[in-house]
This record gives structure tokens, sequence and C-alpha cells, in this order.
């Protein structure tokens, strides 16, 4: 596992300082994915295979119920496949422990949820030191790698508001900064604008926009085609099968 | 994520439900208070009691009339003969017969109304002599006490108890006065010392409101009674508390010879030590004690179930919470010890705050009931470990629960 180093900027720009590095950052081999419920059985991911590398800004998109979803969780390790192997960063999750698990979405995702999720009775500040509290990163350097997390997102000067005193569009990127203070290996965004006015909405697509070019791996989990617009490549997901793959990714990245 | 992490995690959960908290808090705050107040209640009540025991002295013994059997076999029960003499009393108070008892007192006593002028007060008469005054430990602030010349005239003499000299006579100086007991009027020649009230023991009578005539005016002018020679009991004191079972033994052998009774078991007398009484009633007071110690530990225990409930409630409520701390990184093992410690604070205050309470309580309730209520210190820490381990204990359950909690199901939860 990625030591996270303490020093190190938030905005490692890695295109820059590993250029020739082009490694899976997601390796899923026929993932298969099972819900029981009483004795009817769903079965939500029917053999899914892809790879996406460092670096990549990929959408996965489809309608509801088509087991995006589930793929998301699969990807952001908060849960595991019934079926089938996904490699993080090379190293196999789907066999982990639960405390395994936890510590992989704690160092190596950083997650953008539609709701925000943020904690009512933080503020900015402490819900962005929230991950490196769980890593155990010490007062000092949280605290200034949170501040460089909020400045990056703009919201430098609200460092001391709560979730209730920001609007949408800031509590959203109080989650993006919250994503990217761990430096992680992966930033999943599932329908991260799917709560916001247009405004806002553009606003967070242009900070993962920006994030995507000074290197980071973005998934975005999304049912609108303008959303998913915004990405390199887009995958779509249907009947818990990857159905098509835009020309991108056919002609590789 | 260390532990003054967690605290601090813990503690602002704590304070941003503050009502919810401030609920939980009060039901384990009253749970110790009772704890405290009652255990306080009981230890002031056996206090009470164990300073009564040296205020009448640990070397002293009572005889009284015991079980008899009569020629036809009939046994009566204890109390109901009067089978102690005068004669018995001499007999004990003799150095020869029984080297270990310092004095003999016999006594007799009667409830009756005493009279002066128009105040009329039913007090506790004892008809006994002048040995009653050394084997009681009193004495007289004014006047003086009977003496052998008063029992051999039969004197209509009367020496009043502080309370009861002070109901009939007021601030007036009783000595000189007369007073009415049984229609038959008695001069006041003294007044004994006062030996503070008991208040809360039931077993012995309060023994600054009584009268003391000499025995012989009793039992003639007075009681009447089966035999003119009959006393209702005989007070023994042994030369010293150590003496007190070798002085037992030698009463006890004479006035089994004296009363022709060749076993011990069918003694027509009963001799107990002022000791025993009040060990009973110390005990008594334990058994109160642990009873009400007891109806205090259910009340702390149904705190410990509110704390368990709205541990709880609070699990359920905050489901994404513990799916995103989840999502975030946090492990089971993180999430149990922040629901444990939310617990165990909530269990923490309540028992400092309990404890407070109870300490106040202590202070300011002796002003209102008339019961002594002493804190020790061991019974008030303990209530506060009691408190934080209950936290910590119904915390247990509710803790795993969340520690359980499968990040997707708590994020999903919209």
């Amino acid at each position: 596992m990625r030591r996270i180093e303490d020093t190190a900027p938030v905005w490692v720009d890695r295109t820059a300082t590993h250029p020739a590095v082009r490694r899976p950052v997601i390796d899923v081999e026929d993932v298969l994915k099972t819900y029981r419920s009483g004795s009817l059985e769903v079965d939500a991911l029917r053999g899914v295979s892809f790879t996406i590398d460092s670096g990549e800004y990929v959408s996965i998109m489809g309608p509801s119920g088509s087991g995006k979803s589930t793929l998301m969780h699969i990807l952001g390790c908060l849960d595991v496949p019934t079926s089938g192997t996904f490699l993080l960063a090379g190293d196999d999750v789907s066999t982990m422990s639960e405390e395994e698990l936890a510590h992989v979405r704690n160092r190596r995702i950083g997650f953008v949820f539609q709701q925000y999720n943020l904690l009512p009775s933080l503020d900015a500040l402490r819900n962005v030191e929230l991950p490196l509290l769980y890593s155990g990163v010490d007062r000092p350097d949280r605290h200034r790698r949170a501040l460089d997390a909020l400045d990056r997102v703009g919201l430098g000067d609200r460092i001391d508001h709560r979730p209730g005193e920001l609007s949408g569009g800031q509590q959203q990127r109080v989650a993006v900064a919250r994503a990217l203070v761990t430096d992680p290996d992966l930033i999943l965004a599932d329908e991260p604008t799917g709560n916001l006015d247009s405004v806002s909405a553009r606003d967070v697509m242009g900070l993962l926009d920006e994030l995507h070019r000074s290197g980071r791996t973005i998934v975005l989990i999304t049912h609108a085609a303008e959303v998913a617009d915004a990405s390199q490549r887009v995958m779509r997901i249907f009947d818990g099968e990857i159905t098509h793959a835009t020309a991108a990714e056919l002609a590789g990245p | 994520m260390n532990l003054f992490e967690t605290f601090r995690t813990g503690l602002n959960a704590v304070v941003s439900h503050r009502l919810r908290s401030a609920l939980t808090v009060v039901g384990i705050m009253i749970g110790i208070t009772a704890v405290i107040l009652t255990v306080g209640l009981g230890e002031g009540a056996q206090q009470q009691v164990g300073s009564e025991i040296s205020a009448l002295g640990s070397n002293l013994l009572t005889v009284t009339p015991g079980s008899s059997t009569s020629s036809s076999g009939i046994r009566g029960g204890f109390g109901s003969a009067s089978t102690l003499t005068v004669g018995d009393a001499a007999a004990l108070d003799s150095k020869v017969v029984a080297p270990d008892i310092d004095a003999v007192a016999p006594a007799t006593s009667a409830s009756e109304s005493l009279v002066a002028g128009t105040t009329n007060w039913t007090t506790t008469v004892v008809g006994t002599d002048p040995s009653w005054l050394t084997v009681r430990g009193r004495t007289m602030t004014e006047g003086r006490f009977i003496v052998s010349h008063d029992l051999a005239t039969r004197a209509n003499v009367i020496v009043l108890g502080a309370t009861t000299a002070e109901e009939l006579f007021g601030a007036r100086d009783p000595v000189g006065e007369s007073v009415n007991v049984a229609g038959q009027p008695m001069s006041v020649i003294g007044v004994l010392n006062t030996v503070g009230s008991s208040t809360s023991s039931s077993t012995v009578a309060d023994p600054d409101d009584q009268a003391i005539v000499p025995l012989t005016t009793a039992s003639a002018l007075l009681f009447g009674g089966t035999s003119r020679s009959s006393v209702s009991q005989i007070l023994v004191q042994a030369t010293s508390s150590g003496s007190l079972s070798a002085a037992y033994q030698e009463a006890d052998a004479e006035l089994l010879s004296l009363h022709r009774i060749t076993t011990s078991t069918t003694a027509d007398f009963t001799i107990t030590s002022e000791q025993q009484v009040l060990s009973t009633a110390t005990s008594v007071d334990k058994t109160l004690t642990v009873l009400l110690g007891g109806v205090a530990g259910i009340s702390l225990l149904v705190g410990g179930i509110g704390v368990m409930n709205i541990m709880l409630v609070s699990v359920t409520e905050r489901i994404r919470e513990i799916g995103l701390r989840k999502a975030l990184g946090a492990t089971p093992r993180v999430i149990r010890r922040q629901f444990l410690v939310e617990a165990s604070v909530l269990g923490t205050v309540g028992g400092l705050l309990g404890a407070l309470l109870g300490l106040i309580g202590a202070a300011v309730l002796p002003h209102f009931i008339s019961d002594p209520i002493t804190i020790s210190p061991v019974a008030t820490i303990g209530a506060i470990v009691v408190a934080v381990a209950i936290g910590i204990i119904f915390g247990v359950y509710p803790a795993g629960r969340a520690a359980k909690l499968a990040p997707i199901d708590a994020l999903r939860n919209d």
C-alpha cells in the first residue's frame, strides 16, 4: 500500500512526476454481484470487465436500476463482488476483510456523493479533516492539509462555516476537498451534480476537470449524458452489463 | 485515530444532541443521587445507634423476668411473670457471690400521668434505688437523687428528667415543687442531666423524659402489682466491659440457684446486654439500608437502560453518519469506540452530577428531616464508578450494532 507522504502538497501533479506511468488504477475482471432477498436472487452485475488507467477521467453512465450504483459500491470498496476480481492499483480488494477495506477507502479513494454527506455538527475544516483523522495524521498536519484542500476548492475563507451555513455548491466543494485531502489513487464521484442548480453544477464540474488536468484519476457515475460528456471516456451500463464504450475507449487514451 | 480524538468525536456527538443527552444524564443522575442518599441515611442511622451504645455504657446487663413454668406445667410467656424480686437484686449485689458485678439497681417502671398545677404530662415513672444513678451513668444538674433513707421511709419524692421537668414547669425551678403521680403528691428533689434525646432509635426510650421515684414508694403507692417485692428489671453493671461475660455468668448462676432452677433452659428470667438490643437495632437499620439501596439500585438500572435506549435510537438515527464515517475509513473498531465513549460520557456526567446532587441533598435534607445523613467518600466514589460502568455496559450493545452496519446500507438510507 502506498504511504501517504504527510508533507507532500495535496495537489501533486502526478502526470508531471510520473510521466511514463500508465498503470491501471482499476482492473475489473468478470465481476458478478448477486443480491439475495428472500428466495429471490437478483443479478446486479453480470460479469463486468474493464480497466481504468491512472490519470483517466471516466464516466459510468446508466439509468437507475442498471447496476451502476452496485458498480460504484464495488469500485469504492464499500462492497465486495460475489465473484470475479477487482484490482485497485494492483491490489486485489475482492478478498479483503472489512478492516482492510476501511483502510483502502481511507487512503486510496476519495468519495463525492450526491447528498454531499457532510457532518452537520462539524465546520468545513473539520469535515475535510475527517479522513485524515481516521488515518492517524497528527493535528497540525491534518490542519494544514485540510486548509490546503479547502484553498484548492476556493473555500479558504469559509473554513469555520458549518454545512448549514453554506450553499449546496459550496457544500459539494467541501466534499470535493474532503475527497482529495488524502491524496487518493481514485476520486469516485456519484452523481455529484444531482442536487445542484446549473451554475453550481458547472462550478463543481469545472473543479473535477481541474483535478483531472492536475493528474487525478476520476470516475464519475451519472445518469445524465451532459454530465458524462465532460469526461474523456464514457462507459454505459445496462442490466448489469457494460453495453457500450465511446470511441475514446476503443482508440485508447 | 487516537484516544483523544475518539473522545472529542464522542463528546461532540453528546453536545450536539443536547436535550436528548441531558434527559439521559438525568436518568443516571437520579439513580446515583438515590444511591448516595439512601446509603448515607443508612450509615447515619447506624452511626447514631453506635453512639447510643456508647452512651448507654457497654458494661450493662439487664435482667428481665422470663418465661416460667408453673407447678401445673403451664409455661408463661416472656415478661408475663413477676419472677424477679428485690431480694434477687440484693443477692447479686454481693461482692462474694458476684465479684465482677459493680452495682445493681432493681427497677420497675410504668407509664404514668404527672400533674403539676394545671400541666399534665405522661411519662415513664421508674421505681428504683440509689445505685440507678451510677448504673445508668447519669448525674444531677439540680438537687439530689433518691437515697436509701427515701427507700426506707417510702418517701414521696421524685427526680425528673430534664425534658420532663421542662414540660411540667417550663423555666421555673422544679426542685421543691410538687407533682401528682397517680393521685399521690410527690415532692421534686432533683433534676437529671441531659444526655441528648435520641430521635431515630425506637429501641430506647428517651432518657431525658422520665421520672424516678424510690422503689418502695413505687410498689407501695403507685403500681401495686402482683407482689410488692417484684421488680420489672434488674440493671447490673459489670466492673468493666471486659468482665461483662463473667458478670453474666455470675448473675445467671446466682439467679438459677436462688430460683431453684437446675437447667438454664427452664430459667424464669432473661439476661440481655444493651449491646445485644442495639446490635439488633443496627441489623434492622442495615436491612433497611440494603432494602433502600436495592430500590436505588433499581432506579440506577433503569437509568442504564435509558442510556442503552438512547444510544440505540442514536445509532438508528445516525445511520448516514456512521455510513459516511465508514466510507471515509473508520474501521468497525473505531465506530464501536466512538459510541462507547458517547455512552460512557453520558454515564460519567450523570454520575458526577448525581454525586454532586447527593452531597447537596446530604447537606440540605437534615434541616428538614430528623434523620442524620452520613456521606462516605468510598460510597460516593463507588457510585460514580458504577455510573461510568453502567454507561459502558449499556453502551456495548448499541456500539456493536453501529460497528456492524454495512457502509452501503448506511449510505443508501436517504
